[in-house]
């Protein structure tokens, strides 16, 4: 009898467990429909974009696609020394071919960033290749001497890879030594690296001076009562509100050479004559701290607002003075609050263009106004790619650092 | 019971004042610009500082011509609709997804969804140029809708995720336990107790869009230029007192927007604390 019951309450228990499970399954399937539209608008605008992205950085078949028997035999060159009857006719032969479809153009562009001039010589190659003949060696040298050079020919292999290094290496200023190896370029050389180092000092700078004015502001405002409290987060969030353009332009027509505070140093007496304080490192400061300063007042704030007060009236009341209560008791409990503030401007900064852009002089663009630049501008887009690649990975050092210590529960939008 | 004063030292004294003096000028620094800028809109002549050379309205009249700005502000409002809506909807139902049970790859689905605030956005404009390129989606009001989606979904998912932080499950079930069918349980309860932040969303989604300069300078073509996008060539290009117009009529904006939130968010309080 009791062996009965308990095998009934045996059977209902894997009746029941079957029951719960199913009904965590039906949960969890309503649930990943719930996320499926936001995931795949995500997957096609966001994560594919930024993997193909990435991907150019290093993937570059254009020149391979455009002579894929030519780039098959270099495969076979040793380096050493010039190739042999075969690989002069396989120029003409695919130059020549590539000139008629069209294709020479781009892989042309391709070969042009291996070695400078190598696109008015694949070119000129495959517009006069219908006139060469054998024995090729000879008449790709009378065409134009450069043939003879066994630099085009590494070039030429260096192109016909489907994965590139080139872009990478270029965006950290190294670059290959023929024969093998990776050399820094000569100091006089260097483009991005500078760049980098700019785009970190200006954020280490920015993260710096924010974080010195905001940390008595948010104080302020959480030690205020609740009105004027709220009054001062009101303050702090309005410009906030107001879009970077509008904010940026309101800095240029304030730090220009006839504007307002120009104009009022002089009034004043303080300066002589006017300042340059835009398109400098000075003007940009000045905005991507304004813009930036509630990134890191708002977390700071929500985070004060929460520790509670007793703690320094405990304090005080066992002896120590408001400085040492604040040193020892209040301040250790805001750096959660400081690092995620400090850590979003930081991350923020590092990012940006358009600010930079209209405030700041040649020397003060960041890495951001690089990528810009050479994806707008040249159309670069293996190296554009390659920056973005360094730039993400800036970004992904800081990102994981600021999800530990802050998450976006401290991360309050208003 | 009065608590004892504590001893001020001479370092106390310094110090407090010291603190209290340097946030005085953030707050100062904060307002003080724009503040300064914007009687500049009223000026009679057309140049970009005081004294002012007479009032006049003639820099509005020239912002709400019919063009260039007007177009402008056309295509910053429908993509800013379009944008909205979808990001809204998108989002809301993912944050809806996050919170209503525990499941596998939780966590880097949420991450996932937050990531494009913190990808620099330029190189997020630049990924979808590339990618959406071969597709005639580059200069093109859909493709520019879709890139602001993006950028405007990890806003609608936090914000909407922490209204449902604070939201009472029970009365979903008792909701349930009434007989209330699931989806008349979400109509009648789950969603108007969450509206506002669904609303606060939504308005963080149009902003997004609204501001958004980066992806218009990869995106738009001269048929879409937004405020902003239009706004860029402008202060490359030079300065006149239309801008600070301009300008003034875009904070006039942000003020009603804030205000919005501010009311949604003492709405959400409200009906939280409600017994």
């Amino acid at each position: 009898m009791s062996t009965a019951v308990a095998g009934t309450a045996v059977a209902g228990a894997g009746d029941l467990g079957r029951k719960l499970a199913r009904a965590n399954r039906a949960k969890q399937v309503t649930a990943f429909a719930l996320l499926a539209p936001a995931l795949l608008l995500m997957l096609l605008a966001f994560v594919w974009p930024i993997g193909a992205l990435l991907t150019n950085a290093v993937h570059a078949p254009e020149f391979r696609d455009a002579v894929p028997k030519l780039a098959a035999w270099m495969e076979g060159w040793d380096g050493e020394a010039l190739p042999d009857e075969a690989g002069f006719a396989l120029v003409a032969e695919e130059f020549g071919r590539a000139f008629r479809d069209r294709s020479l153009p781009r892989a042309s562009t391709r070969l042009n960033y291996e070695r400078g001039g190598m696109r008015s010589l694949a070119m000129k190659t495959g517009r006069g290749a219908p006139r060469l003949a054998a024995p090729y060696r000879e008449s790709l040298v009378a065409l134009d001497p450069a043939w003879g050079d066994i630099a085009t020919w590494r070039a030429i292999a260096n192109a016909s890879t489907w994965l590139t290094p080139r872009f990478v290496l270029q965006a950290l200023d190294l670059q290959r030594v023929p024969g093998g190896g990776i050399q820094a370029v000569p100091p006089e050389n260097r483009v991005y690296l500078d760049r980098l180092q700019v785009t970190f000092t200006i954020s280490i700078v920015v993260t710096l001076v924010c974080a010195a004015i905001g940390y008595p502001m948010a104080y302020v405002m959480a030690m205020a009562g609740p009105n004027r409290g709220r009054l001062l987060f009101l303050l702090v969030l309005l410009p906030f509100w107001i879009s970077l353009l509008v904010r940026t332009a309101a800095w240029v027509v304030l730090l220009q050479k006839e504007g307002i505070v120009n104009g009022a140093l002089l009034a004043l007496g303080i300066i002589d004559e006017p300042q340059q304080l835009i398109f400098n490192r000075f003007g940009v400061y000045v905005a991507m701290v304004h813009i930036l300063l509630p990134f890191l007042v708002l977390p700071l704030y929500s985070v004060m607002k929460s520790i509670p007060r007793d703690h320094v009236r405990a304090a005080a009341s066992l002896g120590a003075t408001p400085a040492s209560a604040f040193v020892t008791v209040y301040f250790p409990q805001t750096v959660p609050g400081l690092g995620a503030g400090c850590l979003l401007v930081f991350i923020l900064s590092i990012g940006f263009y358009i600010t930079p852009a209209l405030v700041g002089g040649s020397r003060d663009q960041m890495l951001s106004s690089l990528i810009a630049e050479n994806a707008l501008g040249t159309a670069n887009w293996g190296l554009a790619s390659a920056l973005a690649l360094v730039l993400l990975c800036c970004v992904a050092v800081v990102y994981p650092v600021f999800g530990r210590y802050a998450g976006a529960k401290n991360l309050r939008l208003g | 019971m009065a608590s004892p004063r504590p001893y001020r030292g001479p370092a106390d004294r310094i110090g407090g004042g010291l603190v209290r003096a340097v946030a005085a000028l953030g707050f100062v620094f904060m307002l003080a610009p724009i503040l300064a800028v914007m009687p500049l809109s009223f000026n009679g002549g057309s140049y970009l500082s005081y004294p002012l050379q007479g009032v006049s309205w003639q820099w509005y009249a020239a912002v709400f011509a019919a063009r260039p700005w007007m177009p402008a502000l056309w295509n910053s409002v429908t993509i800013g609709a379009a944008t909205t809506v979808l990001a809204t909807v998108t989002g809301t139902l993912a944050a809806y997804g996050l919170s209503y049970t525990e499941f596998p790859g939780k966590r880097a689905i949420g991450a996932l969804l937050i990531s494009p605030m913190v990808v620099p956005i330029v190189i997020t404009a630049l990924a979808v140029y590339l990618a959406f390129a071969p597709f005639g989606l580059v200069n093109s009001f859909t493709g520019l809708v879709l890139a602001h989606t993006v950028l405007a979904v990890p806003f609608v998912v936090i914000t909407v995720t922490a209204t449902l932080h604070g939201f009472d499950r029970t009365m979903v079930r008792a909701a349930a336990s009434l007989g209330a069918p699931p989806l008349v349980a979400f109509a009648t309860v789950t969603l108007p107790l969450t509206a506002p932040g669904i609303l606060s969303g939504a308005v963080f989604a149009f902003v997004t869009s609204f501001d958004d300069v980066v992806v218009a300078l990869f995106l738009a073509g001269p048929e879409q230029f937004t405020v902003p996008r239009r706004m860029f060539n402008a202060l490359r290009d030079k300065l006149d007192p239309s801008i600070v117009a301009l300008a003034v009529f875009l904070v006039t904006i942000s003020i009603f927007l804030l205000a919005t939130i501010e009311l949604l968010r003492w709405r959400s309080e409200r009906l939280r604390s409600r017994p």
